[in-house]
């Protein structure tokens, strides 16, 4: 076990706590940026869509995991993002300006939502946004000009400036742009979390009666919440676009959100990893899962997937409520102090005090 | 000089008058204490104060401007911070990020910047880090500095509420009942600290208490509320020995 000595304020600001914690992320990025090297291109498919959902449950994350607003309709702004691009798109627009307004759209109408969200919390505000993602289904298929309507619309491909990228002609520059935008996303994450934005987003979801009193404007950081999280899972929504090629409403279904929602949970509430962590579960499971049935019997088992991925939802819910990066922490601290007793350390505290809320 | 003054405040909810016609000021750099029995107004007065509730009659002045119908938000930005009576601090954090969300109505860069941590809001933080500690410092939380608040004692939490307040450097520190459930030792850590807050920092502090050997040590002047009305004003020994209060704490003496 490696102790680190803080010396300076700035062991406490920096991204990394030591230069070998930092190695580890660079060989991490290093071996991502490598992989199409490595791997099949139908494989990099797959991670393509594993990176998506790492965006759009970075998005959720900031939202759920952080300011504790839950969103149960959060595929409404995966389709913002994913229709405005293919709007765009197919206007001709640049995808260096295209992209940016689709995560802006999805981000606005996101802000425009929590005015009313405002007023809710817990159970109300999950009902509510669950209401939203259902209408928001019917909004795509009245909206037919812009939408295309129940049969849909066609995205082309990306054209940045003297370069065109189609997921299929050139999977691996669609995976590069994809890992470009998870690893800024991701950046801009920490950086909020580690400044007073984040901070005061954190304050909310754990008292917004102490919050208030020091000073954080409960309004304008719920809506600044919902306009970040929006904007990114828009973003997501505009790279998944690109990913399916063509789509309709029944890409954002009302599913689709609670999966994100699972996703983040499976993944360990509150913390940047869990996204990419449930991520992975979301995206690479339904794989194994093939894979696995496959050397059993040759029929397809209709429900097979869902049912496997609840009953692991289940599991963790009631094993490990933080999640699987809960669990890695764990399985980490546990070999860097081997030898000793540590069978105590993650027993769930009991809590002797709750307090009564001001409301 | 008065540093913050209550104008005949009142405040009801339906037809009960938890606050009624309290006036009192508080002069700079003294330790003001509201005593009272249960239900008699105190945490009414202080939850005023913090603009939780909206007065229904009666003003608020702090350095001669009008506090009464600010948003609750912009209290601390006033020079008012608080602690709360059932601490309220953020569960899911590290005492060092409590004490820094003590810090946010100090904050300068905006969430833009913060995104990208630039260098203004590097510099910004340290500032902000170099508050924190001496506030740790000065409370003795040096031991905690990196714990979640979820899994400590009861008495470091009260210190920690105490120690976000004071992050925001405020001119008007309201004590929430600071040594409620603390041992005898502890309350005396809480007397010194509130001793050395007046003297060396030059706070002005209006506490809510009900361990009578703690205001009568630290108080400069003692208000004794019954039933949302003010019954004494003074010193502690004057206020301890008025019969308005004994009679409001032990019930009426035989007229006999």
């Amino acid at each position: 076990m490696r102790i680190h000595q803080k010396t300076s304020y700035d062991d406490d600001l920096n991204l990394f706590k030591d230069r070998y914690q930092a190695f580890w992320y660079l060989a991490l990025i290093v071996g991502a940026v490598l992989l199409p090297f490595v791997i099949d291109s139908y494989y990099i498919g797959e991670v393509v869509l594993v990176l998506i959902w790492a965006i759009a449950g970075m998005g959720l994350m900031i939202l759920a995991g952080h300011t504790g607003q839950a969103s149960l309709g959060h595929a409404a702004f995966l389709a913002c993002g994913a229709y405005m691009e293919a709007w765009l798109n197919n206007k001709g627009v640049s995808f260096l300006i295209s992209f940016p307004l689709a995560g802006l759209f999805a981000g606005v109408v996101g802000a425009v939502i929590a005015i009313p969200a405002l007023r809710m919390s817990g159970i109300y505000l999950a009902i509510a946004t669950l209401a939203m993602g259902i209408v928001a289904e019917d909004v795509i298929v009245l909206a037919e000009p812009f939408t295309g309507g129940v049969s849909g619309t066609f995205v082309g491909a990306i054209n940045l400036p003297g370069l065109e990228i189609d997921r299929y002609a050139n999977p691996s520059a669609f995976y590069w742009l994809c890992l470009f935008v998870t690893i800024l996303v991701a950046f801009a994450y920490a950086n909020l979390l580690r400044s007073s934005t984040g901070r005061a987003f954190v304050a909310i979801r754990d008292s917004e009666v102490s919050a208030k009193a020091m000073g954080i404007s409960i309004a304008r950081f719920k809506t600044l919440a919902f306009f970040l999280s929006c904007f990114v899972t828009g973003l997501a929504g505009a790279l998944m676009g690109h990913f399916l090629g063509a789509f309709n409403y029944e890409a954002f279904l009302i599913t689709v959100s609670i999966q994100m929602l699972l996703m983040i949970v499976v993944g360990g509430m509150g913390s940047i990893h869990g996204a990419f962590f449930g991520a992975m579960v979301v995206g690479f499971l339904p794989q194994i899962i093939t894979l696995i049935r496959q050397q059993v019997s040759t029929n397809a088992v209709a429900g097979l997937d869902t049912g496997i991925f609840a009953a692991i939802l289940v599991a963790i819910i009631i094993l490990e409520p933080r999640g699987l990066y809960g669990q890695w922490m764990k399985t980490r601290i546990w070999f860097e102090l081997f030898p000793l007793a540590r069978r105590d350390m993650f027993r769930r505290h009991k809590s002797y005090l709750k307090t009564e809320r001001l409301k | 000089m008065s540093l913050f003054v209550a104008e005949n405040l009142s405040k009801s909810f339906g037809g009960v008058h938890a606050v009624d016609g309290v006036s009192f000021e508080v002069h700079k750099g003294e330790v003001f204490t509201i005593v009272g029995p249960n239900g008699a107004g105190k945490s009414t007065i202080f939850n005023l104060i913090s603009r939780f509730y909206d007065v229904s009659t009666g003003r608020m002045l702090l350095d001669g401007e009008d506090i009464t119908h600010i948003r609750p938000d912009e209290v601390i930005g006033h020079g008012i911070a608080r602690t709360f009576q059932n601490i309220e601090l953020f569960e899911h954090s590290t005492v060092l990020a409590n004490l820094l969300v003590g810090r946010h109505s100090r904050r300068s860069a905006n969430f833009l910047k913060n995104l990208f941590f630039l260098p203004s809001v590097r510099a910004e933080e340290r500032a902000h880090r170099h508050a924190v500690e001496e506030v740790i410092d000065f409370l003795d939380l040096q031991a905690y500095r990196d714990k979640m608040i979820a899994g400590l004692p009861y008495g470091v939490r009260k210190v920690v509420e105490i120690g976000r307040a004071l992050a925001c450097g405020p001119q008007l520190l309201l004590l929430d009942e600071p040594a409620s459930g603390l041992s005898v030792e502890e309350t005396q850590d809480v007397a010194y600290w509130i001793e050395d807050m007046q003297k060396d920092m030059g706070l002005t502090i209006l506490m809510v208490e009900h361990d009578m050997s703690l205001v009568a040590q630290v108080s400069n002047r003692v208000l004794a509320l019954a039933d949302g009305k003010p019954i004494a004003i003074g010193t502690p020994a004057e206020v301890q020995s008025d019969p308005r209060v004994i009679e409001a704490y032990l019930g009426m003496e035989d007229a006999a």
